[in-house]
């Protein structure tokens, strides 16, 4: 075989066809994920100067004290804690958790009766129109929605407005500038991600299993926590990571909710990359953060395993 | 025999509405205890409804359904003495086979290891011994059809519902299955009742059959009896092949009518036990089976009555010929169906022969 049958043979392949379906993708994401990715990376090791991040590897943004150089290039006589070692990034990072765990969970358990009643309850002609209806809030941008629950919950908002004017309320209630507030403003933009692959796991169950369930004796209740849960845990599954992932980053709430007053980990890595101009350390913390993610989801995931291996 | 067996289900006039779409239509039956009884039909007939009423997943609109002598109205299916096997065997996916079969016995007060044994027994009677541990979704068709008959028989139900099982097994896997759920039926002797729209798959198996059209129950009978004196044109068509002609009823008294066929003639039929009643406007018809009229080759003399033919096609089949003949005297050809013993040649299209028939082989519809 020529080389030139070679050339045409692999141009003609499914297997270039497939690299060229992919590449404008994988361009986008080498560019746009991976190469930021690994910058972020290599930072995070690099020493902080003055407006630059000076190629010096030390791992004192991670773990001790750390010095920043000056303009004329000579060590700063301040230092500076470690990612690991500041009492501060270890109580935001615990607070952002906490947060993200509360919201995740609430997010879930909300999510599921709507799921369930969608799949199950509404006339299969009419699935597609509440779907519909469900992803109408992402026709929104999401800080305007953010935002939105600062106009309900603020001294001056709608529920106080409303509760003062009916008489049962005093005093405005503080609602805003508190974690409840986030929890109740993250379960809400988040709702719609988790409420989908519930319905989609949900969907997929065979009918007749749960008239199965019922002939070998069960409630329909018993016949839900035997059949229907279990076969829908890998939708849950999806929704939390779904949700728990981008909560533990959000930025936004804690600054339009919390008023800046309950930063979470996200902000502190803002305030290190931009106004503290500590951009090795802002990507220490964003590595670290990652990795606590990335751990509870590996975590999360060999805890549920039973419930995803494969099925027909 | 069956005669004495006690009454397991009864339905008395059963009416079943989908908003204006009539389902059931007034469906009276008797099922006996220990009776492998079958419901057989055209789709959308109704049968997998009525199945769906003795389980529990259907209402009625109107009538009774008796289990065991007690109306079962408003009895949810999970207190019901009944278990379903399911047409797609719904066989739980995230269990084990032995989780599968063990599921309904979560109340069951027995010892872990009792309940456990009682898995065993149940796999091993439907030849699934040592598949306990196995993953539900690896298991190919037929097995999960025993595992889903395993699971409903270990509850020692009063009434086995099977909802079409064997529709999704390949033809060798079906037979065979028929002839074990027969000798599971007999070892067991619970009532087992069978839907199916494979009219070989009912007489093979049943007792009894009701053949259901459009939401009502058209004959009711054993397999024989379906096959040798179905009531109505339709039962006949649909079980079998049955070959028609007009006739004309000539004079009718003690059970014996005097009627002219076209292509046969005149004879004397006795219609003791056929369908007695007014002659329908589209006048009478004579209906035989390909297999009780024989085409004679050269010497044979007819054991009965014979008619002048012409062989319009043929269709051979190795073990068997089907020969489509137009007797004379008649528009449409009659098939009969003849044994290919040795010696005896295959006609051509077109030969004159003579066809051999009995008049005590003909039904009369009227």
């Amino acid at each position: 075989m020529s080389e030139r049958q070679v050339r045409s043979r692999f141009w003609g392949s499914e297997a270039f066809s497939g690299l060229a379906l992919i590449s404008p993708t994988a361009l986008y994401a080498i560019l746009l994920l991976a190469a930021p990715l690994a910058t972020t990376l290599l930072y995070s090791v690099f020493t902080d100067g003055y407006l630059v991040v000076i190629p010096h590897f030390q791992l004192c943004n991670y773990i001790g004290e750390c010095r920043s150089q000056l303009a004329d290039g000579t060590p700063s006589p301040d230092t500076y804690l470690g990612a690991w070692s500041d009492p501060i990034t270890q109580a935001l990072m615990l607070r952002s958790l906490n947060v993200s765990m509360l919201v995740t969970a609430m997010t879930v358990l909300l999510a599921y009766p709507v799921a369930y009643f969608v799949s199950f309850n509404v006339d299969a002609s009419r699935k597609s129109l509440w779907l519909f209806l469900i992803t109408i809030p992402f026709w929104t941008s999401y800080v305007i929605r953010v935002f939105m629950w600062n106009v309900m919950m603020s001294r001056t908002g709608v529920i106080n407005s409303v509760l003062e004017g009916m008489g049962i309320i005093s005093e405005p209630l503080q609602m805003v500038f508190t974690i409840q507030a986030m929890v109740v403003t993250l379960a809400h933009a988040y709702a719609p991600f988790a409420i989908l692959p519930i319905f989609v796991a949900l969907e997929k169950i065979d009918r007749s299993l749960l008239e199965a369930g019922q002939d070998l004796g069960e409630t329909r209740f018993t016949t839900f926590l035997r059949v229907t849960l279990p076969l829908s845990m890998t939708g849950v599954i999806a929704s939390v990571l779904i949700v728990f992932i981008p909560t533990i980053g959000d930025y936004v709430t804690p600054n339009l909710i919390g008023g800046g007053k309950i930063p979470m980990i996200a902000n502190i890595i803002e305030k290190q990359m931009l106004k503290a101009d500590n951009r090795p350390l802002g990507s220490a913390i964003a590595v670290s953060a990652m990795l606590v993610v990335g751990l509870i989801s590996v975590l999360f995931l060999f805890l549920n395993r039973r419930y995803l291996k494969g099925q027909k | 025999m069956s005669s004495e067996k006690p009454t397991m289900i009864e339905f008395k006039d059963v009416h079943k509405y989908y908003g204006d779409y009539h389902a059931l239509r007034g469906i009276n039956a008797t099922i006996k205890a220990g009776e492998f009884f079958s419901l057989l039909g055209p789709s959308g007939c109704g049968k997998t409804t009525l199945l769906r009423t003795i389980a529990g997943f259907e209402g009625i609109s109107s009538g009774v359904v008796l289990i065991d002598g007690k109306d079962v109205a408003g009895i949810r299916p999970n207190h019901r003495p009944t278990n379903m096997v399911f047409q797609s065997y719904a066989i739980f996916p995230h269990l084990t086979v032995e989780q599968n079969v063990g599921f309904g016995l979560r109340k069951d007060p027995r010892s872990k290891e009792d309940k456990a044994r009682a898995v065993d027994e149940a796999l091993a009677m439907v030849g699934l011994a040592g598949y306990g541990k196995r993953a539900a979704h690896a298991l190919s068709g037929g097995q999960r059809q025993r595992v889903a008959l395993a699971r409903a028989l270990i509850l020692k139900p009063k009434v086995l519902l099977l909802d079409e099982p064997l529709s999704a097994l390949d033809k060798k896997l079906r037979e065979n299955m028929q002839v074990e759920l027969i000798k599971l039926q007999r070892q067991v002797g619970i009532t087992f009742i069978l839907v199916t729209h494979d009219q070989e798959e009912a007489l093979v198996m049943s007792d009894r059959i009701a053949v259901m059209f459009e939401g009502q129950i058209a004959q009711l009978d054993s397999p024989e009896a379906l096959y040798r004196l179905p009531k109505t044109r339709a039962v006949a068509n649909f079980i079998g092949t049955m070959n028609f002609l007009p006739a004309k009823i000539l004079s009718e008294a003690g059970g014996i009518a005097e009627i002219e066929a076209a292509g046969l003639g005149r004879m004397a039929l006795n219609v003791e036990k056929q369908v007695t009643g007014a002659v329908s406007p589209g006048g009478a018809t004579v209906g035989f089976r390909p297999e009780t009229a024989t085409l004679l080759f050269d010497t044979q003399e007819a054991t009965d009555r014979e008619s002048m033919a012409t062989v319009e096609e043929v269709v051979y089949y190795g073990d068997m010929t089907y020969y489509d003949v137009k007797l004379d005297g008649t528009a449409e050809p009659m098939r009969v169906s003849m044994r290919n013993v040795f010696g005896r040649p295959v006609l051509d299209i077109g030969t004159r022969t003579r066809v051999g028939w009995s008049p005590g082989a003909l039904v009369l519809f009227r």
